[in-house]
């Protein structure tokens, strides 16, 4: 027994579960946060976390707080994302479709070589404002962890409806359409 | 005019090897093993097929076709793709482990060295003396020994 409670076995016990903890922690701490789609689930809407990023092209800055009032579709996309090339035809046409009414496409570039994204931009045509987001910082918040990712916020900065993967025309139609015709 | 132009020629025969000489500073895959895919979440030379990795060796070969150092490389890849890329853990939150982990382990590494060394100086001591202690025992006996047979 006395050589079982010898300061190296107990050292070693030690040592073994605070690895233990720290990987668990570890673990938990990079996986992604479910918290919004729980909520959405619960038929709540939560605050959309706060953002201020640099824009693509040309300078200034823009944050969530400068688009209160507007029903915002945040698309999280990359230049090298297939997935995000498919949608953006889509994306582009909407904008012009809500804009008129009080909503916007916002374009958030993400883990992206700056000169790729912009040729992206031309190559589509895409007219809808475009950030960029070189220290990925609001992917997590967002609780997303691959692109495209698309979340719908409505005119009061709550989130509404999230899309993890590309968005198609009846999302679109679901989504967004109903909140347009709505106050915040 | 003759001895300019001859002038300008050695002049441009020499410098332009030595330009070439000095560029490229660096190779793609001599930066490659030192910079990670941050999608992939792998070092880049690990992450053959990721397009995310495709782009990010593009840049690479751009920079270095354009004569920039590793460090000059490294320091375009982390204002394009953010720090992640340096394969550097950030200093907070479970990243920090990265550094306090090690050292910690090294603390505890070098205390239990002192420890041992200390038990085994104690050891070593009461042995000796154990030692001591039979030499005088037996020296004590062969003295008793003689002095029986002592003529």
């Amino acid at each position: 027994m006395k050589r079982f409670l010898s300061p190296f076995a107990i050292a070693t016990v030690i040592g073994v579960v605070a690895l233990i903890v720290l990987l668990s922690y570890g673990l938990g701490s990079k996986s992604p946060d479910r918290g919004i789609e729980q909520a959405l689930a619960r038929g709540e809407r939560v605050k959309a976390p706060a953002f201020d990023l640099p824009r693509l092209a040309g300078p200034g800055r823009t944050a969530l707080e400068d688009l209160r009032g507007k029903v915002v579709v945040l698309n999280i996309w990359a230049s090298w994302c297939d997935p995000c090339r498919a949608e953006s035809p889509l994306l582009e046409r909407w904008h012009k479709k809500i804009s008129a009414r009080g909503g916007t496409v916002l374009g958030v570039d993400v883990l992206d070589v700056s000169g790729d994204a912009r040729d992206f931009v031309d190559e589509y045509g895409l007219t809808y404002p475009q950030l960029r987001d070189t220290d990925d910082s609001l992917r997590p918040d967002y609780g997303a962890n691959g692109v495209p990712e698309t979340v719908v916020i409505d005119r009061g900065g709550r989130i509404s409806a999230i899309r993890r993967g590309p968005v198609d025309e009846r999302f679109m139609r679901e989504k967004v359409l109903p909140l347009l015709g709505r106050p915040a | 005019m003759k001895r300019a132009l001859a002038t300008l020629l050695i002049a441009l025969t020499v410098a332009g090897p030595a330009a070439a000489a000095n560029c490229p500073k660096t190779t793609l895959g001599d930066v490659e093993d030192e910079v990670m895919c941050p999608v992939c979440g792998t070092s880049l030379e690990l992450a053959t097929e990721a397009p995310q990795a495709q782009r990010e060796r593009e840049l690479i070969r751009r920079l270095v076709d354009d004569c920039k150092s590793k460090d000059e490389v490294k320091a375009v890849l982390a204002a394009e793709l953010g720090d992640e890329v340096l394969a550097l853990p950030g200093g907070e939150g479970f990243d920090l482990a990265a550094y306090l982990v090690p050292a910690l382990a090294i603390l505890l590494a070098g205390g239990a060295v002192g420890l041992a060394a200390l038990r085994w100086r104690r050891d070593r001591g009461a042995g000796g003396e154990a030692h001591d202690e039979g030499g005088d025992a037996a020296t004590r006996r062969l003295d008793a020994d003689l002095d029986r047979y002592d003529l």
